[in-house]
């Protein structure tokens, strides 16, 4: 209620209903202003402040005097079905959502970028393992490493682009991946100015070799270990929003229910009708959309979760292993490269660094076997893993016979059992490596084929809810209209 | 309304104190980083300065060595009684030094180390165990030699090592075997003109615990460097100076310019600048208290020196002629003196 000013004389009193001005008396007992039961200043003393009445208030005391008749009733019963059903329609729609895009991130983005980043470590870590087993450990490089080398900077430089279009700008993500895409050049480029100085017969080509490894190993692995780390983040933080259970919408949904339920009975009970159509099609419609939401989240739901158990976990250990197989094979050209030039002393005993590195890797490789053994769930997974073990066994055993070689002063012969053409380590890890990547393939497909299933059941959900709630809105709204007609 | 306000104040309080403790946290480990790295590299500086004082405590370095003799001693007994494969004497050698000691990439698919320090090994080992080739390389980075030597892990090092007093307090000397001096490198186009205020404002490379660094750092000290060039650059081995200086990271490399050479031969557009500004010579360094092998080497190297068909000469004549000149007269060591009686 305003006041408008309509003198330059300040209104008596708040209450008082304008009046000529006459000197001040008791005010009469003003007419209620229609349809509101607002107390009027009837007070012989009027209250020292004027109080404004909210809308709210204004409202409410609207509300409160429609309750009195049953139209009135039937009409905020009516309002308050509608909007229950929209909002859970919406909630829904929006929880949904949400649920829908991350469950695609992690199938189509994250999982993908996870496993890019895995490859971008194993293509730059295996790069460098064939550049120095090409020529740092004897003579030329032969064409197999050197298309092996030119292949892993390939598949680095192009997943690099890739993690690169799909991060966002800003994130540390994408400085990690700017520094990788500087390195790679220098990294490329020393390794060139040693092939050409190798050739001419120098040992400085020897020189930038080392050069190049001491960035590989001190910049560039650690900044591609440290993108693997971010990407994976990314990846369970997807999980974490596609997976939790809707419990707004899923409360909304039986509250709605709950409400239709009592309408109908309310109806039922003052009219003795049995079924409204109008209610009962908004009862069908809500009970749909619940039951789609509860079912749609718990395929989706499981399919993720199992998507997660026998795909990811298995992928991270199946990564982690070539990994750590990668490093093995690394420090175990190293330690002829070096040729005991790095020592490192653990307890009272003096080790050759590289080697001792290699020990504390291949003991690595077996543990992540051992677990990915455990995770495989079928014999296809198994399988190559098995295989994998079955080659670490005889590495070990391989590269104990050349490390005694070594030992014994008998370089070349120690090299011809490292790198050398027939009955190498090499070819143990040559045989370990591509059994993990027949391992990688099949738990990846296992996982898209889990995770796909997961996302496929939430499809049209979002959608169809808000469809189903307008028409389930529209319903109660005609059902209760059809009862309201009869009072005219 | 005082007591709400007070409370407020009692959680500012808290909070500022809060706040005064993170900050604190973060940054004490920060400074204790710093002050450990600054007291770290401090000590790696004054160790040349103690080197130099040993320098001017001592006389010719390279007399000090035992008088040759070919009879065995424990240590070479020891060596003899390897068994079967490991019958072998061990060596610390140098894999990376251009016609000293390193790999010839296209000698073939074998990876056998060659060069001036090598031929000198297989001389030795042909005297102590009757086999040239019964020898064990082991690689080792120029501030490793003296480590190598004293835990045993090597019998001897033959790496292109100076004779001076620092190191005769750690490991025993042969008589020397070579003579050269520091000298430094740097691109033809540059206006450095060798060991003098040319080197004002620029960057110089030495390898890590070699002779080329304590020197330096001890001329900078006494003012015959000028304060304004860098020194910090060391790297593990002398060739890796040449990368530096190829990639710009570095203008000019002071090492023996026995080794300078070597560099100068692998990039034509480097020289070396000026002459050598001091006098140094390689020794075959072994452990302190071997002093069968120390006198037995100093006989093999009094032979290796007679020997003219298949001795010093010609071995100098394969590796070094082609970068030190045809004429071995500056290379060649003086007449042995062997001042050391215990």
């Amino acid at each position: 209620m305003t006041y408008p000013p309509k003198s330059s004389a300040p209104p008596p009193g708040p209450n008082l209903p304008t009046l000529p001005a006459v000197p001040a008396q008791p005010a009469p007992p003003a007419p209620a202003p229609t349809g509101t039961g607002t107390g009027t200043g009837s007070s012989p003393t009027p209250p020292p402040t004027p109080r404004r009445r909210t809308a709210f208030a204004e409202g409410f005391d609207q509300l409160r005097a429609a309750a009195t008749t049953e139209p009135g009733r039937l009409r905020i019963i009516g309002a308050l079905l509608a909007l229950l059903v929209i909002a859970f329609g919406s909630v829904t729609a929006w929880q949904m959502t949400a649920r829908a895009t991350a469950a695609d991130d992690v199938l189509t983005s994250s999982q993908p970028l996870s496993s890019d980043a895995a490859d971008i470590y194993r293509s730059l870590a295996d790069a460098n393992t064939a550049a120095s087993s090409g020529f740092l450990a004897g003579g030329q490089e032969t064409a197999a490493t050197r298309d092996r080398y030119e292949k892993d900077i390939r598949t680095a430089a192009e997943k690099l682009v890739n993690a690169a279009a799909n991060a966002d700008p800003d994130s540390p993500s994408t400085a990690t991946i700017a520094k990788l895409n500087r390195l790679l050049p220098e990294y490329k480029g020393l390794v060139e100015r040693a092939r050409t100085y190798n050739r001419q017969g120098f040992p400085v080509g020897g020189a930038y070799l080392r050069y190049a490894n001491e960035k590989m190993q001190q910049q560039m692995l650690p900044a591609a270990e440290d993108l693997y780390k971010k990407e994976n983040q990314r990846l369970r933080a997807d999980y974490a929003d596609a997976t939790p259970y809707p419990w707004a919408a899923i409360a909304l949904g039986v509250a709605a229910l709950a409400a239709l339920a009592w309408a109908q009975h309310r109806t039922y009970q003052r009219t003795n009708r049995v079924l409204n159509h109008g209610l009962v099609a908004a009862t069908a419609t809500a009970t749909v959309v619940l039951l789609w939401l509860v079912v749609g989240h718990s395929v989706a739901r499981a399919g993720l979760n199992d998507s997660y158990d026998h795909g990811v976990r298995s992928l991270n250990v199946l990564h982690d292993a070539r990994i750590a197989s990668l490093k093995a094979r690394g420090n175990e050209n190293l330690t002829l490269v070096a040729r005991g030039a790095e020592t490192k002393k653990v307890g009272d005993e003096t080790y050759d660094a590289y080697d001792y590195d290699f020990g504390t890797d291949i003991k690595a490789l077996g543990r992540h076997l051992a677990a990915a053994g455990k995770l495989a769930d079928d014999t296809s997974g198994e399988q190559p893993v098995t295989a994998a073990v079955g080659n670490m066994k005889e590495w070990q055993k391989r590269h104990t016979a050349a490390r005694e070689q070594d030992e014994n002063g008998n370089y070349q012969q120690a090299l011809d059992r490292v790198i050398g053409p027939r009955g190498a380590t090499g070819e143990c890890f040559d045989s370990v490596d591509k059994n993990l990547h027949t391992a990688l393939v099949h738990e990846e497909t296992e996982f898209k084929r889990a995770a796909g299933d997961g996302r496929d059941a939430l499809t049209g959900l979002a959608a169809g809810a808000a469809v189903l709630a307008v028409l389930g809105a529209a319903g109660a709204v005609l059902g209760i209209g059809r009862r309201l007609s009869e009072y005219r | 309304m005082r007591s709400t306000l007070r409370g407020w104040g009692g959680v500012t309080a808290m909070a500022v104190v809060c706040a005064l403790v993170a900050f604190i946290a973060l940054c004490l480990p920060r400074t204790a980083v710093t002050t450990d790295g600054r007291a770290a590299t401090r000590t790696a500086h004054t160790t040349p300065t103690a080197q130099t004082k040993a320098d001017e405590d001592c006389d010719d370095p390279e007399k000090q060595t035992l008088a040759p003799s070919s009879a065995d001693g424990d240590t070479i007994q020891a060596i003899k009684n390897r068994e079967g494969e490991k019958r072998k004497l061990i060596v610390g050698v140098d894999q990376n030094s251009y016609r000293w000691g390193y790999r010839n990439p296209n000698s073939g698919r074998t990876a056998e180390l060659e060069g001036f320090d090598i031929d000198l090994v297989h001389r030795i080992a042909e005297d102590i165990l009757g086999d040239p080739n019964a020898v064990q390389f082991k690689a080792i980075p120029t501030d490793q030699r003296i480590p190598a030597i004293k835990d045993g892990r090597v019998d001897m090092v033959v790496r292109t090592m100076t004779i001076n007093c620092a190191r005769i307090k750690d490991v025993a000397f042969s008589a020397p075997y070579f003579k050269t001096g520091q000298q430094v490198l740097a691109p033809k186009s540059s206006p450095v003109k060798g060991y003098d205020d040319t080197l004002a404002n620029r960057r110089i490379c030495t390898a890590a615990g070699s002779t080329a660094y304590s020197t330096l750092e001890a001329d900078q000290k006494k003012g015959e460097l000028p304060s304004t060039t860098d020194i910090s650059t060391t790297v593990p081995n002398q060739l890796d100076c040449l990368v530096r200086l190829q990639l710009g990271e570095v203008d000019a490399v002071v090492t023996d310019g026995a080794l300078a050479a070597s560099q100068a031969a692998q990039d034509p557009t480097v020289q070396l600048k000026g002459e050598a500004f001091t006098a140094e010579y390689y020794g075959v360094a072994m452990k302190k208290d071997a002093d069968d092998l120390v006198r037995r080497v100093n006989q093999i190297l009094v032979d290796y020196r007679g020997d003219t068909a298949n001795g010093w000469q010609a071995s100098y004549d394969k590796w070094l002629s082609a970068t030190l000149g045809k004429d071995a007269k500056k290379s060649e060591p003086p007449a042995p003196e062997y001042l050391r009686r215990t």
